[in-house]
């Protein structure tokens, strides 16, 4: 931990992207066009589960303006075997949902694709493509997946993981158990216990974006692909998995990315887009429209959790068991295993047990959002504590404050914790006048935790000392929360020089050592340390050359506020030298000035958050009104504290939303019936009050800044925070989201 | 017209498009254009329709540029509205307010600031979306809908234009000229509520809009009461109104008034809520329009 005073870190610029973004003139995923550009439009399911008996492409490729016509067998084999599986991805499914082969598994998987002239052709092309399915029944529900009789989506699928498992051909690809104890001697000594099941509905992650990509085939072999993602490190990677290619092969440029969330973490059109440049000859370009975006991209799983809690009359826990099923979507891989492991864990407990199944459904396969698997569990978790809070007579923070692990505490999923301010935020809370304020007729209060661990992984970065003695910084990863500006503020610091000389650069594949990509709330957190690396690099240099000009030892020298200050009885002898100073004789003294790091970060932190919320239940329409929101989270140290902010209401209201209107409306057909902003009901800026923040820092050891990861831990509290309240202003406990009027209404006359 | 490289623009640069002067201009496009022509006011929701493929016209007749159906007229005999008038225009009329406030507030609830300044209430009309908010204010102000054609000029009354969803009594070549409502009379206002989950960028679930003319002693000489999106079309509720007429208002006129929309409400479950949902909030919302409407129009006596 640096103690020295900060100058920059904690200072609020205008972000570097921001002039552009304004004027409307920054550059997204579908604004790149190319020379002899031809437009690709994919061919989507009607049907959520139907075998593909035949594909006819005659007539598409027949017609005039139409270059390419694929389907699956346009594409290699799906991989299988070695190197298929690399942590929760299964390259073989990835390349089946890019493209199905045997069987669509949902409404909107891709089985075809065209490119041609203009999309009109190419929308004509894709009506004369003549596929014949045979129709089988969708498997809509966690229930029907589950159940003895249910129609089986992948009849190869065994599923894995602890016994007793089914047998078979199963819609249950795994089933995990963890814990610690004995869940029946805990809940024996318990003088309350509570157990209830709660439900969530697939949910979208909502990024004002469409996907969309541009690619283009080079004769030599390799393919160069522009697009709004999360990862150019990752589109590399996947593309090069479904379309057996070397990575290196690929070049990927990411855009700028109108939100992501999570859902920008994998490939849909990006392979097909590839292999229709390769078909073609020509550049092609793929921009989904909004209804492609909801019906064939990841949401987030649809659960069903059962939670059992017992506590002693003072409060603390004896024991806790869980069963959580999440759906997978099409392909296994939900979130559930990190559902499991942050269900219990903000609260210190000898006897837990977790149980959690990934169940495959026919709707699109879940991709990541934001704190995956983390809020359906702390709406169930947090649902319990709350009554039992209320069984207790106890007020629901000082319950929380009774049970909150400390630094040292095990997780209910394994590891120890290190320090962080999970009970500074309780505190937070209890000592905020929003907390105490009073509340009016038919409203009501509640308040909910959130944990997420956050991750670290692998990052590089390259700070280069420009002739002017501005500084570029270069990083792999895709800016999704005014990560640049977070970057030349950390590189601001190091080097002295003011965070506006700093130009903060995301690179493309070939311009900077390989990142992981942006997410798991690490990119601050790690490629923050790689940037603080780098330009310490830059610093050792810098003193390196002055040393060499003043003929010192580097010892001699030291970097102050920008400068290079000879110490050590050399003070009197030489004037400081600036950044710029010793920049513009770099040429002289050895040449260009750069900095790099490469790093695998570990120790990103938890990140703890407590909310409170206040509501007003119309109890003639059932409508919900959010009146009041505090967030209070646990940040570790704030580098930007708008952009920390701003990831916190950003989290608090894509929460809200959750919990109050939005889900994924299927027909008994499995056709969605809301693909649409209009009907999936993401809440406007009007719904909104203001959301309060209030940001907690308990540094982090293992970062310079003291960083912990910010952005998916205020998602994690709204789902219960939002329930509590409405159960204050209504009597009505909610265990099944969303909270809609039409549910709060007929609740309300039971 | 090339087509190579127009990306995602394509229907409109592949269709025509003419923006005649007159209504017998646009009478006569419309005509050479055949069933592949179809009228632009504000187009938002045409061009949303062409966009997904769910109309496909070769010929857009622009209508903003007719004076007459741009013009915005309230005289002692009452409002003539231009067709193609933009909701902004409209809501930002200080004289709307004060004379038909409910409508007004209905045109202010259409879309986004942005559709605001294109989106027109004869738009509102023709789309004959069951769902319109600013329809079932017409059908409580006894709106008038002018229509041309090449059969000439025709007058249809506000609750026979719209005859089922998307479907209205407009003839092939025909459009919608203006929109002719009366001059309030003594103690009369009218409101519009409708229900959404959230608070704008949304379409109605419900919609329920009140006309009243009270007396001097505060007895409801008069009253209309419209609902939308609970039936194919936007339904006057002459049970309801009947309940009011009459009353003080009291409690007990609003709540019969209520139970009228009650039953008078056929919805169907949908995505946007249950049958039996929409009904009582048809019920809710007819009572606070009434109450609404009751409080401006014992203002104006």
């Amino acid at each position: 931990m640096s103690e020295k005073k900060l100058k920059y870190v904690g200072t609020r610029p205008i972000r570097h992207d921001g002039v552009d973004k304004v004027l409307g003139k920054a550059n997204f995923g579908a604004d790149l066009n190319l020379p002899g550009m031809l437009h690709g439009k994919i061919l989507r399911s009607p049907h959520a589960h139907a075998k593909i008996i035949s594909i006819n492409t005659a007539k598409a490729e027949a017609l005039d303006g139409v270059l390419a016509v694929i389907t699956g067998d346009d594409f290699p084999p799906p991989p299988s075997g070695k190197g298929s599986v690399e942590g929760p991805q299964d390259f073989g499914d990835m390349a089946r949902n890019v493209m199905a082969r045997e069987k669509a598994l949902y409404t909107g998987h891709a089985i075809a694709a065209v490119a041609a002239t203009t999309t009109r052709i190419a929308e004509i092309a894709l009506k004369a493509i003549e596929v014949e399915y045979e129709v089988l029944e969708p498997v809509m529900t966690l229930e029907r997946a589950l159940a003895p009789d249910a129609p089986i989506l992948h009849e190869e699928m065994r599923a894995k993981g602890e016994e007793p498992l089914p047998e078979g051909p199963t819609n249950v690809a795994t089933r995990t158990v963890m814990g610690f104890g004995d869940v029946d001697e805990g809940f024996s000594s318990a003088d309350v216990v509570v157990e209830r099941e709660f439900t969530t509905e697939t949910v979208h992650q909502g990024y004002i974006e469409p996907h969309a990509v541009v690619a283009r085939s080079i004769s030599d072999g390799r393919a160069e692909v522009y697009c709004c993602t999360q990862g150019q490190f990752m589109v590399r990677k996947y593309c090069s998995k479904v379309l057996d290619m070397d990575p290196t092969q690929i070049k990927v440029t990411a855009s700028e990315i109108g939100g992501g969330f999570g859902g920008k973490t994998v490939v849909y059109a990006e392979p097909v887009s590839i292999v229709l440049a390769r078909k073609s000859g020509r550049p092609v370009k793929i921009v989904m429209s909004r209804e492609e975006v909801f019906i064939a991209t990841g949401p987030t799983s649809g659960s069903h959790i059962r939670v059992k809690i017992g506590v002693k009359n003072d409060g603390t826990i004896t024991a806790a068991d869980a069963t959580l099923n999440y759906e997978a979507g099409a392909f296994k891989g939900s979130p559930v295993m990190a559902g499991m492991m942050t269900i219990f864990s903000p609260y210190r407990m000898d006897h837990v047990r977790i149980e959690g199944f990934d169940v495959v459904v026919n709707k699109p396969k879940v991709a990541a959002y934001r704190a995956p698997g983390a809020p359906m569990a702390a709406f169930a978790t947090e649902g319990v504590m709350d009554e039992l809070a209320s069984q207790l007579g106890m007020d629901p923070v000082d319950l929380r404050l009774v049970n909150a692990v400390k630094e040292g505490d095990t997780a209910a999923y394994g590891p120890k914790f290190k320090v962080h301010g999970f009970i500074d935020t309780l505190q937070a809370v209890k000592n905020h006048p929003h907390y105490k304020a009073p509340l009016g007729p038919n409203q009501g209060r509640g308040i909910a935790c959130g944990f997420w661990f956050n991750a670290g992984m692998q990052s590089s970065a390259n700070v280069i000392l420009n002739e002017d003695g501005n500084a570029t910084v270069v990083t792999g990863n895709p800016d999704i929360g005014g990560s640049r500006t977070s970057m030349a503020l950390m590189a601001a610091e190091e080097l002295g020089i003011p965070v506006d000389k700093i130009r903060p650069v995301v690179a493309d594949t070939e311009s900077v050592g390989y990142s992981d990509l942006t997410g798991g709330s690490r990119v601050t957190f790690a490629t923050g340390m790689a940037v603080v690396e780098a330009a310490k690099d830059v610093v050792r240099q810098l003193r390196e050359r002055a040393a060499q000009t003043w003929d010192v030892s580097v010892d001699d020298v030291e970097w102050r506020d920008g400068h290079a200050v000879a110490m050590n009885g050399h003070a009197d002898d030489h004037e400081p030298l600036s950044v710029a100073a010793l920049a513009g004789s770099a040429a002289k003294t050895g040449g260009p000035i750069s900095g790099r790091a490469s790093l695998n970060a570990r120790g990103p932190g938890p990140g703890f958050a407590t909310h409170i919320c206040d509501v007003e239940v119309d109890k003639e329409t059932g409508r919900v009104s959010v009146l009041r929101y505090t967030a209070v989270q646990d940040v570790g140290r704030a580098i930007h504290p708008s952009y920390v902010e701003g990831q916190m209401q950003g989290g608090a209201v894509q929460g809200i939303g959750w919990a109050l209107n939005e889900a994924y409306m299927y027909d008994e057909k499995g056709k969605l019936q809301n693909p649409s902003f209009l009907d999936y009901r993401m809440p406007v800026a009007s719904d909104m009050p203001m959301i309060d923040t209030v940001i907690v820092e308990v540094p982090n050891p293992t970062h310079p800044y003291g960083v912990r990861g910010v952005g998916e831990t205020p998602i994690v509290p709204p789902l219960p925070a939002v329930a509590h309240a409405v159960n204050q202003a209504t009597g009505v406990r909610f265990r099944s989201l969303p909270i809609s009027p039409p549910r709060v209404l007929a609740a309300l006359d039971d | 017209m090339p087509l190579e490289n127009e990306g995602e623009d394509w229907r409109m640069l592949d269709a025509q498009y003419i923006s005649p002067r007159s209504v017998a201009e646009a009478v006569e496009a419309l005509k050479g254009g055949g069933k592949d022509a179809m009228v632009l006011a504000g187009g938002t929701d045409l061009l949303v329709q062409a966009r997904t493929g769910l109309r496909d016209p070769r010929l857009y007749v622009d209508l903003k540029r007719i004076p007459d159906l741009m013009a915005l007229d309230i005289s002692s005999k009452g409002l003539h509205l231009g067709a193609s008038v933009p909701a902004a225009q409209i809501f930002e009329n200080e004289d709307m307010k004060a004379l038909y406030p409910g409508l007004t507030e209905a045109v202010d609830l259409i879309g986004s600031t942005q559709i605001q300044g294109r989106a027109t209430v004869g738009g509102n009309l023709c789309n004959g979306s069951p769902a319109a908010d600013t329809v079932p204010s017409l059908l409580v102000l006894e709106a008038i809908c002018v229509i041309a054609g090449s059969e000439g000029e025709r007058r249809v009354p506000a609750s026979e234009f719209t005859t089922g969803p998307g479907e209205t009594v407009l003839r092939p070549g025909e459009f919608l000229v203006r929109i002719e409502i009366p001059a309030p009379s003594k103690g009369a206002a009218d409101a519009y509520l409708r229900f959404i989950p959230r608070t704008e960028m949304d379409i109605a679930v419900v919609g329920a809009a009140v006309s009243l003319t009270l007396d001097s002693s505060g007895c409801c000489e008069a009253a209309s009461v419209a609902l939308g999106a609970v039936a194919p079309t936007a339904i006057l509720v002459e049970g309801a109104a009947s309940a009011l007429i009459g009353s003080t208002l009291d409690e007990a006129a609003l709540e019969r008034a209520g139970s009228a929309a009650y039953e008078a409400a056929q919805p169907i479950d949908d995505k946007r809520g249950t049958a039996e949902y929409r009904r009582r909030v048809a019920s809710v919302l007819t009572q606070r329009s009434a109450r609404m409407a009751a409080e401006r129009a014992r203002g104006r006596n």
